[in-house]
């Protein structure tokens, strides 16, 4: 006979049959939930007559302000799109397939999320939206690092991306996806329409100083001014980089003084650029005169929640905006009249931005008559659009960047109410701030081909 | 009673292992059961295991603990980036690395204890975030975050033949996607694992040590033992841990950016361990579950879901019931956790274990317990 030790313990062979029996058992529902609706897509929201969007946004950091204008952007938007309300820009949309019923028929319904101006909780919390609220759509973001890190989360989910404000150069460049799309304007398109007004006012002969956020958006932003700058005859002296959200910017404005510049470039955005333009004009820099000429501030991204933070200090500052509440077209009206009576005051760029970004999508849906994403892509591929403010727009097939009129805009000198801080100086018409897909400031990356995640 | 002791560990090991592999099912009820959630239980589980092997045993408190999770993060996604998808080499360069990272670290802030010894840890924690923030941004990317790109070398991968083609490839196991669940059973094997080490260290002689080392260091000296070597080694382990947490955030989600270093970080891995119960060995991965389910599932809650939870309450009095709630959810989640931890400090020094201790208490009154709760609470480790 075989002799056995008898023994109460586990032995290993116990164990290991134990954890692969738990292990199979734990999996097992899930795994076949996830196929549950023989979906041949992610989060399919099939016979349920809802379908959710996930709006993930700064409620804190240097970016919140903005984060909460979209946020109430998205809010009015899922309501225009529901039928209530009075409709907004969905009126003046053309060509629009939207019905008031929601998408295909569906009532839309959303999940909020903090990014914290934070790319990894910007990813935990659109991760949290993807695999536990079932969202067939993730948008949002204020800040490029963001969109970027969730944007391609987004692409290996398997999830669409409609970008809010995001103004890097690579969220449609070198870091671009098959799977998210930007309605916003970038750097580049920044400096192509400053370039001819700065000249224009301030001559060929400046010296530049730069202050950069110390990210994906101040990088190119930087680069981009550079080089429209430097093609009108300026020269620039300094590039520094600042770190976000860094409060107190006196000990990078005090060398701006003996750097022999005569011009400084703010590439900051949100309460960074409130603190380092309120601290520059503290400091006596626009009083100056340096080589012979008055000191001058330029902040090439401009908004106008910022210039209310900044107050008195926007006055005579020229900038770049995507949008502004004060344009006459009809879609522009549109929006701002029922944005206004459900808050009380005019939306800011970001908040546009934002609800145009919820419509094409939905437009997008109907088109297609679904909600895969791949479909969704095609159907915004090369879309042309008008009426959502900005005149005519393309969705180019190429990046997946909408190209469109930019504004050049001067902090006004006598504003007439709090709101009423931004003039619209020129509007750059589109072929001026047009490239090709493989300039050389958005190169190096690849759309990939579009994901359905499943 | 040795044989008891070990019996009862095995009893420990086994219902923990057990706990955390059924995980999906009963984190249902909670609306936790979701694979990013879970993964990051996991991930912070093992975080506070390792800490508590430092501040729990010898007493010393880092406050730079955060330094060694993004050190293994940036490891893991270089070695994602360099080398091969595949995770085991990234946890394996991740663990040698924050390792290493510790020793130095640790040989020099361990020259002090107490005070000194917190500021001098968090001082190092705060020049690597700013030194991956903004100084060696060719390694760390600064902001942006260190990521992935299509362009990368991967040499192993590319030794091997395999092509990823024109959209980024996943990090894997030998072929098996480390996303979603496959990612959560990876992170929970890791933390068992994890959990099995920090038990048989806190049993062995090693462990008395540090526990001696404690309750008084002079006294230790005063035998004619010499306590660094101890205490680096504690802390190397720790750091060890730290590291193999932040590879796991990597396997999870191939970025690595310079705010997981930020002193915030290396307050929540404290804020984990005491609310949990420090010197305990379960504690500090209860109170990192549930420090990350309110980050998770609290700062999701909008006034629609508060809405409809107060729906049964009239009118006026919903209004002002959302109202008041909505302070302590959405972006106030951390109004709430500060509540938390305020009541926990106050009320149940030793955290979460000494509640879970008490409330046994209630059941087995009638057998004799001479040690107060109170006192054996940081002592008494399980």
């Amino acid at each position: 006979m075989s002799k056995k030790i008898i023994t109460n313990a586990w032995s290993r062979r116990d164990m290991l049959k134990a954890s692969a029996a738990t292990a199979a058992i734990t999996g097992a529902p899930l795994f076949f939930s996830r196929h549950a609706y023989g979906a041949d897509f992610l989060n399919n929201p099939g016979d349920s007559g809802v379908v959710t969007l996930g709006f993930n946004v700064p409620q804190s950091g240097a970016y919140a302000d903005e984060g909460a204008d979209e946020l109430r952007a998205y809010k009015l938007a899922v309501k225009h799109l529901n039928g209530e309300g009075d409709g907004g820009m969905m009126n003046t949309m053309q060509p629009s397939e939207l019905k008031g019923n929601g998408i295909l028929g569906k009532k839309v319904e959303y999940v909020t999320g903090d990014t914290q101006t934070k790319s990894d909780a910007a990813r935990a919390s659109a991760k949290r939206m993807i695999e536990k609220d079932g969202v067939v759509m993730v948008t949002g973001g204020s800040s490029s690092g963001v969109a970027i890190a969730v944007q391609g989360l987004c692409q290996d989910a398997g999830i669409i991306f409609m970008s809010g404000l995001t103004h890097s150069n690579d969220t449609t460049g070198k870091d671009k996806k098959a799977n998210g799309f930007r309605h916003f304007f970038n750097a580049y398109m920044s400096g192509a329409a400053l370039g001819p007004v700065l000249e224009k006012n301030y001559g060929n002969d400046r010296r530049t100083y730069h202050l950069t956020a110390d990210y994906t958006w101040g990088w190119t932003q930087e680069e981009s001014i550079i080089a429209s700058t430097e093609a009108i005859g300026w020269t620039t002296v300094e590039k520094v980089k600042t770190p976000v959200g860094a409060g107190d910017f006196s000990q990078y404005i005090t060398p701006v003084l003996n750097s022999g510049a005569d011009t400084l470039i703010l590439n900051h955005y949100g309460k960074d650029m409130i603190n380092s333009l309120t601290q520059a004009i503290q400091f006596g820099l626009k009083d100056k005169q340096v080589n012979g000429k008055n000191f001058e501030i330029v902040v090439p991204l401009y908004s106008r929640l910022m210039a209310q933070g900044a107050g008195e200090n926007v006055k005579g500052i020229f900038g770049s905006t995507n949008w502004h509440w004060s344009l006459s077209d009809a879609g522009s009206q549109a929006f701002v009249k029922s944005f206004g009576q459900e808050y009380g005051f005019p939306p800011s760029q970001a908040a546009h931005t934002c609800y145009v970004q919820t419509l094409l999508y939905a437009d997008a849906c109907e088109r297609a008559g679904t909600f895969e994403p791949c479909q969704v892509v095609s159907a915004l591929e090369g879309h042309k659009f008008d009426g959502l403010g900005n005149g005519a727009t393309e969705y180019r097939a190429g990046d997946h960047q909408c190209f469109k009129d930019v504004l050049v805009v001067k902090g006004k000198e006598n504003p007439s109410s709090q709101f009423d801080l931004l003039e619209v100086v020129e509007v750059t018409p589109r072929a001026q701030v047009e490239y090709p897909v493989d300039h050389p400031m958005f190169a190096g990356g690849d759309l990939g081909s579009c994901n359905n995640g499943a | 009673m040795k044989n008891t002791s070990a019996t009862s560990d095995w009893i420990l090991f086994i219902a923990f292992a057990a706990a955390v592999l059924t995980m999906p099912i009963w984190l249902a009820p909670f609306g936790a059961n979701y694979p990013d959630l879970m993964q990051k239980f996991a991930i912070f589980g093992v975080f506070a295991i390792g800490f508590n092997i430092l501040f729990g045993l010898t007493g010393y408190l880092s406050f730079g603990h955060a330094a060694f999770l993004g050190v293994g993060s940036y490891t893991a996604v270089w070695s994602f980036k360099l080398l091969t998808m595949n995770v085991l080499p990234a946890v394996v360069f991740s663990i040698v690395v924050a390792g290493a990272f510790a020793f130095l670290i640790g040989f020099i802030s361990l020259r002090r204890s107490g005070i000194y010894f917190s500021i001098l840890t968090l001082a190092f924690a705060q020049m690597s975030y700013n030194l991956a923030y903004s100084v060696l941004t060719p390694i760390t990317n600064g902001e942006t975050g260190l990521q992935l790109s299509l362009s990368d070398a991967r040499v192993l991968d590319a030794a091997v033949g395999v092509s990823t083609g024109r959209s980024l490839p996943s990090t894997s196991l030998f072929g098996i996607k480390m996303s979603g669940l496959p990612g959560f059973y990876f992170c929970a094997v890791a933390l068992i694992i994890g959990f099995f080490i920090a038990l048989r260290i806190t049993r062995s002689p090693f462990g008395t040590m540090l526990r001696g080392i404690k309750s008084n260091q002079t006294r230790m000296s005063y035998t004619g033992l010499n306590t660094r070597p101890y205490l680096i080694w504690a802390f190397v382990i720790s750091g060890m841990y730290a590291g193999l947490a932040g590879s796991l955030l990597a396997v999870t989600d191939p970025l690595a950016g310079a705010e997981r270093m930020q002193w915030t970080a290396s307050g929540e891995v404290v804020l984990m361990t005491i609310l949990g119960g420090a010197g305990t060995l379960l504690g500090p991965v209860l109170g990192a579950a549930l420090i990350k389910y309110f980050e998770n599932i609290f700062s999701a809650f909008n006034d629609v879901t508060l809405n409809q939870a107060f729906d049964a309450l009239p009118d006026g009095l919903q209004g002002f019931v959302v109202e008041l709630v909505s302070l302590f959810v959405g972006d106030g989640w951390h109004l709430t956790l500060g509540l938390l931890f305020m009541i926990t400090v106050i009320f149940l020094p030793g955290g979460i274990m000494e509640g879970m201790r008490r409330i046994g208490g209630l059941f087995t009154r009638k057998k004799p317990q001479p040690a107060s709760s109170t006192t054996s609470a940081v002592a008494d480790p399980s």
